[in-house]
């Protein structure tokens, strides 16, 4: 056997069922044993596409996403998502093929210092020498990748320790000194959690995305309904506590609703889980809720305190904590009675009624980009893994896509990379099949890496994208309009190509809509289409700002409403249940 | 634990054992160049296991806590010990070649120094005499500014290597495996 054949093995042996990947010459002796491995090989149409489809398949099944390149310009082309992956804590392994160990550091033929250049944007990275070491890199890479704080880990392996004869043996153990996450919480520390909760008045959960990564949402919820505090769910969060919950009030932030951030404002208690104090999130740190007391348990030690002081840190994965709190509150509960925050929980909810996320589509106007989510929600009632790029759309699709399932939001948070949606929402599909993904992406996101709609026709891996097409750099566009005095500078798209065409010329089923009365129909029928990608070209109001807003920098008390909409969207959460904190008592 | 300079910058001494594996030390140095953490230098050598080097480095820290570079740099797979020597509890030693360009009629002078310092001269010619010296940097230091007037040509520092004093220390860990069967904690649930 080669090493490349040790390499497919040591893949099966981690369980891998799917690799999203361009071959190249000098990953080209791997490609040779995958034609006899069950393993499926979804051929992308560029490197950038493979590792973000990876991201999309990691996000959705909580498994590694695979992708694999050859060397030099296919290993670039896997930096943006690897450094994307890195930022949103994706267990992603990316493999890329070297030039051979003869002429490494030579500047040979597609060379490119692929473990230095990722170095940074890795959780860690190996290069492979010996063809015997093949099995145990790649055992590590999965455990690394999949553990902790998950991220991606790359393996760089030369050619010709692809071609070398080698034997295969998956190792039994791991042998990472350097490498121990804590992941159950102190007990002392999950005690003085419970005995701030117990003594505070106004306290949030403020949730983060780890709660996602550790596969703790169920575990969330009775640990939320166990304290009976309002619940914010970060972009990276969303789903992770449903939308439709009396507790929720949804995402906080830049451009969060004003429930969520007014809550976290006046909250005297932030009970953080796995969230990091974003500057997203808190706006000026100085000012971010100013008067709160701090519990911020994180699987990984050095997010604690490095934004935000902390009263109570814990250090610990997120479903042993979660559990370890819910028991010692619940038995406090039982013992001293469960504090009342119900009028703390009515004012929250108040301030959700009465400033809801609101639009106004007038009936022969143009299409507003919301109306389209909307519609979309609504249509779906959530039922549906949405997946988005980065911009306004990806704004308003967290405001307004109902999303109370976990693992059903896909986004790109902490690098913001546009062009994410197309790929992740192809490999959203193929990690959950039976699901429904809905792609909500921009104009000049889809621009990017439009070219994965072969693939999704080839493939036969069926998705919704809906362009919000307002042909403009919209966010970019709104900034330029708020804080440069509306000089815009390079932010136009004129109508080139043309969608429909170019979804057909894909091989996929292009559709239009640019009158409100078209909106609700176009839908319905793409999501009717099962066997190809579909493309919607919304034509949608360019002069439409998102708000809330939070000017960069800015104090969270600063929250900017916009006008006020005759349309309010309403997610479930803003009215309807009795005020919640009945149970658990 | 912290010496404080004139202008307020701390310096620290961080020993950090690093499994002996090519580009090891790209990783701890790269790291704190990124989180914007100053290296005022940087020593490396194997330990007592030879599996494990141990890097010395010194960071001035301007403002910055110092513990938000060390979480960072525990996170890094290939470190497995850190530890901060506190200066008035360990034994730190700087080994310095200082080339002194003086001729045979000042020579005498030098060599006065360098006998008072506990130096060595080992290397000379008509021009010049090279002067090994060894010790706590604040005698480097020293020895350097009074043999600065005689005209230094060139010199090269090691930079800090540090022990803690007596039982205080960073000793090699023993290695042992995980279990693989560690590795499934994560399923899907979706």
């Amino acid at each position: 056997m080669n090493g490349a054949s040790s390499l497919i093995k040591s893949l099966e042996a981690a369980g891998v069922d799917v690799v999203f990947g361009i071959p190249g010459g000098a990953i080209l002796p791997a490609y040779d044993p995958l034609l006899e491995s069950p393993i499926r090989h979804v051929l992308m149409r560029h490197e950038q596409g493979a590792g973000h489809a990876a991201s999309g398949y990691g996000h959705v099944t909580g498994r590694p996403g695979v992708c694999m390149a050859t060397s030099g310009p296919g290993a670039t082309n896997l930096v943006t998502p690897i450094a994307d992956a890195y930022m949103d804590s994706v267990p992603m392994v990316a493999i890329t093929g070297q030039v051979p160990r003869r002429v490494i550091g030579n500047d040979a033929f597609q060379e490119a210092d692929i473990t230095g250049i990722t170095l940074p944007i890795t959780k860690h990275n190996y290069k492979v020498m010996d063809p015997e070491e093949i099995p145990e890199a790649i055992a590590e890479a999965f455990h690394i990748a999949s553990t902790g704080r998950p991220g991606p880990v790359l393996v760089d392996i030369p050619k010709d320790v692809l071609q070398a004869e080698t034997s295969f043996a998956w190792p039994e153990s791991i042998n990472l000194p350097g490498y121990r996450p804590t992941t159950k919480p102190n007990r002392k520390q999950i005690k003085a959690a419970a005995d701030l909760i117990r003594r505070a008045e106004r306290p949030v959960l403020y949730v983060g995305g780890g709660v996602l990564k550790a596969r703790a949402a169920a575990e969330l919820m009775v640990l939320a309904e166990a304290i009976g505090a309002p619940v914010v769910t970060t972009l990276m969060a969303r789903g992770a506590f449903p939308d439709d919950h009396p507790l929720c009030l949804g995402m906080p932030g830049m451009h969060g609703n004003y429930a969520a951030v007014t809550a976290m404002q006046r909250s005297d208690l932030l009970i953080t889980m796995c969230a990091r104090f974003d500057d997203r999130v808190t706006g000026n740190l100085d000012t971010f809720a100013a008067g709160a007391k701090v519990i911020h348990a994180d699987v990984d030690p050095a997010e604690i305190g490095k934004n935000r002081a902390v009263d109570v840190p814990i250090v610990g994965d997120a479903k042993s904590t979660i559990v370890e709190l819910t028991k010692v509150v619940l038995h406090d509960n039982s013992s001293h009675g469960r504090p009342d925050f119900s009028s703390w929980v009515a004012e929250t909810r108040a301030w959700s009624r009465e400033h809801p996320i609101s639009y106004t589509q007038s009936e022969d106007g143009p299409i507003k980009p919301q109306f389209v989510v909307d519609t979309l929600g609504q249509l779906t009632g959530g039922d549906a893994i949405v997946v988005t790029g980065v911009g306004q759309h990806q704004m308003w699709a967290s405001q307004i896509m109902p999303v109370n399932k976990p693992y059903s939001f896909v986004t790109s948070g902490g690098l913001g990379t546009m062009g994410y949606a197309v790929p992740a929402a192809l490999g959203a599909k193929v990690g959950r099949p039976d699901e429904r993904v809905v792609a909500i992406d921009g104009d000049g996101c889809f621009q990017m890496t439009a070219q994965e709609l072969a693939t999704a026709t080839i493939e036969k891996i069926a998705f919704t994208v809906c362009i919000l097409n307002n042909s403009h750099l919209g966010m970019v566009k709104q900034w330029q309009e708020l804080f440069y005095d509306h000089r815009l500078s390079e932010v136009h798209l004129p109508q080139v190509p043309d969608y429909v065409k170019l979804a057909e010329a894909y091989g996929g089923v292009g559709l239009r809509a640019t009158d409100p009365s078209e909106v609700e129909a176009t839908l319905d029928k793409a999501l009717s289409i099962d066997d190809r990608p579909c493309v919607i070209d919304f034509r949608t109001d360019a002069e439409e700002m998102c708000f809330p807003m939070v000017p960069s920098g800015a104090s969270n008390d600063d929250l900017i409403l916009g006008p006020a909409g005759q349309t309010e969207v309403h997610r479930g959460f803003e009215a309807g249940a009795a005020a919640f904190g009945g149970q658990g008592a | 634990m912290s010496e404080s300079g004139m202008s307020g910058i701390t310096t620290h001494t961080i020993s950090v054992l690093v499994e002996n594996r090519p580009g090891a030390l790209a990783r701890v140095s790269g790291l704190f160049a990124r989180r914007g953490y100053n290296i005022d230098s940087l020593a490396v050598g194997e330990t007592e296991d030879r599996s494990i080097s141990r890097m010395t480095i010194v960071v001035s820290v301007d403002g910055k806590p110092l513990e938000q570079v060390t979480k960072q740099l525990h996170k890094l797979v290939s470190v497995l010990r850190i530890a901060e020597l506190p200066h008035d509890a360990s034994i730190e030693r700087e080994l310095a070649l200082i080339k002194v360009g003086v001729d045979a009629g000042r020579r005498a002078e030098v060599l006065e120094i360098v006998e008072i310092f506990r130096a060595k001269v080992v290397d000379v010619d008509a021009g010049a005499l090279t002067v090994e010296a060894t010790g706590t940097p604040g005698k480097v230091a020293a020895l350097e500014e009074l043999l600065r007037p005689y005209g230094i040509v060139e010199m090269a520092r090691t930079g800090i290597v540090a022990l803690g004093r007596g039982s205080i220390g960073l000793k090699a860990p023993k290695l042992r495996p995980v279990s693989i069967q560690d590795r499934g904690s994560r399923v899907v649930s979706a």
